[in-house]
């Protein structure tokens, strides 16, 4: 399947608040209503720009910061197929996979906005049909891709009593 | 081959011997959620399909984010709390009791050799006390209040070493600027750090608490020190309910990097607008106006951070025009700083001394800035948009550096006052 890439003007170091700033995210529990303010105060016209099936690109350390869910939440139902990154941090990739979507890394620096995307997980590449570029992806870690698989760790426990990673 | 802490905390808690890069699932030791995170832990538990918490003694629910509650959205996650901490028969500390990371240590909930986790990325707090503490999303709280444990991926670790004695007038809060500044928000992604040295042994542990507090600015999973007899004599105090299991890594521990660093020359440190690694000294920071001033969060808002700025503000008065807003941490520490005349000292100078909590550092709440208006806080996050308003500016300082420059209406250097420190 073919997606387009979103990128945002800021390439490093996004933080939760960033995805969704603390203000919208203590006054509105419904995620799809959060989704509107994705990145406001970092670039207010992105959300709308968004489309179904789109991938958000960004640099280095995306997701640094407060723990928020509220942030992967906001980012799936803004219709993100997945993040593509260099690199995320912990708590938001944690967050990420427990509710289903999918985290990448690679190098994102031949990435422009609006460049056709194919994702091919189990090959490890990351397809820049607009540049004609093949990327490589760092292999998902087992644990990750067994909560993708069961489509989120809530799933994964009650599928199997607990954890089961072997 | 020997361990490091963090090695060593999550294979007692895993039942099996674990090094770096190993996947456990491990037993947790205490879990709590604040109401920014637990509205979705609530729904999250709810989704798993469990009735009861694994352990009623092991979990609280926190409000302190946006405490008290500003409009009628936060209101009702606040009810929700309440309701579920009823019906799940748990512990709540409610509007008024103060910040999640102090009440955890201070009430004698963790300690020692412990694995905690919190819905909060500031969980890395009580690696002062030799806790493995780590913020997780709500999600992954709801599972180990389910069941008691969670997966961990067992973390690398930079070993920094502190040297040196603090000059006057500098404090722990300016070290941990310093090391953000040098190893960058990204510094130690999925690690732990250990932190040593005769200046982290020289601190107070309230101090301490501070350093580890901002150790996921620099992304790390945890911050942790050893237990000292300082930190035993300081868990002893709060009553826990098991003993202090200290844990120390081995001396032949395998670290990724050794940082040392040297604070006998050390300057007041400053993060500028809008990342907690743009630091810089306070000399090199020029003139800059401030229009508000706050003490307070789970980085500095502990007695003897109140202590630092009622020396500097007694018997003055703010800057005309400047807001300078005083949250204590806990209730216990606003009843202290009451006894002490720290709160009359405030009151006096003009400050706003607002309700045990997180007070403005989330921007829901508390003195939400203007468009154009620059803050200096104490807390431990700076990002545009941090209190309230993407078009103002955050700078980021000790208590002492806040302080003064809440009496000059300008970034000071608190040396400038020190006969009073």
């Amino acid at each position: 399947m073919k997606h387009f890439a979103r990128r945002l003007k800021v390439k490093d170091n996004i933080n939760t608040d960033y995805v969704i700033s603390g203000r919208y995210k203590f006054k509105i529990q419904d995620p799809k209503e959060l989704a509107k303010y994705i990145f406001e105060d970092i670039d207010p016209d992105f959300a709308a720009r968004v489309k179904p099936g789109d991938i958000l690109i960004a640099g280095e350390n995306f997701g640094c910061g407060s723990s928020r869910e509220q942030a992967p939440q906001a980012l799936k139902m803004a219709g993100f197929t997945a993040v593509v990154a260099k690199d995320f941090a912990r708590i938001f990739y944690r967050n990420a996979f427990n509710i289903g979507l999918l985290l990448i890394e690679c190098n994102t620096d031949f990435i422009d906005d609006g460049d056709e995307l194919e994702i091919d997980i189990n090959g490890g590449k990351l397809k820049n049909n607009s540049k004609g570029l093949l990327l490589d992806i760092k292999p998902i870690p087992l644990v990750m891709k067994k909560l993708l698989e069961d489509g989120g760790v809530v799933e994964h426990f009650k599928k199997h009593g607990g954890f089961k990673f072997e | 081959m020997g361990k490091t802490i963090s090695e060593k905390i999550l294979s007692n808690h895993a039942g099996r011997e674990l090094k770096a890069g190993d996947v456990a699932v491990c037993d947790v030791d205490f879990c709590f959620g604040q109401d920014g995170t637990s509205s979705i832990i609530i729904d999250s538990f709810k989704k798993l399909g469990v009735d009861k918490a694994f352990d009623k003694s092991k979990f609280y629910m926190i409000i302190d984010h946006s405490s008290p509650s500003p409009n009628i959205g936060v209101s009702a996650i606040h009810k929700k709390m309440r309701d579920f901490a009823k019906a799940l028969d748990v512990g709540m500390y409610d509007i008024g009791c103060g910040v999640c990371h102090q009440l955890v240590p201070q009430y004698g909930h963790v300690t020692c050799g412990d694995l905690v986790l919190g819905a909060d990325s500031h969980t890395c707090t009580y690696g002062a006390i030799n806790v493995f503490s780590t913020g997780v999303g709500s999600t992954d709280l709801a599972i180990t209040l389910a069941s008691g444990k969670n997966w961990f991926r067992v973390p690398e670790t930079i070993k920094v070493i502190v040297n040196g004695k603090l000059p006057k007038g500098v404090y722990s809060k300016d070290i941990i600027l310093h090391i953000a500044k040098d190893l960058g928000a990204n510094g130690a992604t999925y690690k732990a750090v250990e932190f040593y040295g005769e200046a982290i042994t020289a601190l107070s542990v309230d101090a301490r608490l501070t350093i580890s507090n901002m150790a996921v600015e620099i992304g790390a999973k945890v911050g942790l020190m050893e237990a000292d007899a300082k930190v035993i004599k300081w868990v002893a105090g709060k009553g826990a309910k098991t003993e202090p299991k200290p844990v120390k890594a081995d001396i032949d521990a395998k670290y990724v990097s050794v940082k040392t660093y040297d604070v006998s020359t050390l300057l007041p440190q400053i993060a500028k607008p809008h990342a907690v690694d743009n630091v810089a000294n306070v000399t090199e920071i020029g003139d800059v106006k401030i229009d508000q001033a706050f003490l307070g969060t789970c980085t500095n808002g502990r007695l003897e951070d109140l202590e630092v700025a009622a020396k500097i503000l007694k018997g003055r008065s703010v800057y005309p025009g400047v807001k300078f807003f005083v949250a204590p941490a806990s209730k216990e520490i606003y009843l202290d700083a009451l006894k002490k005349g720290f709160i009359e000292t405030f009151v006096k100078a003009g400050c706003s001394v607002v309700a045990p909590g997180c007070g403005p550092c989330v921007g829901t709440h508390n003195g939400v800035l203007a468009n154009g208006e620059v803050a200096i806080s104490t807390a431990n996050r700076n990002f545009k948009g941090r209190m309230g308003n993407p078009n103002s500016f955050i700078y980021l300082a000790s208590p002492a550096t806040v302080s003064a420059s809440a009496l000059t209406g300008r970034i000071s250097d608190p040396r400038e006052f020190k006969k009073r420190l």
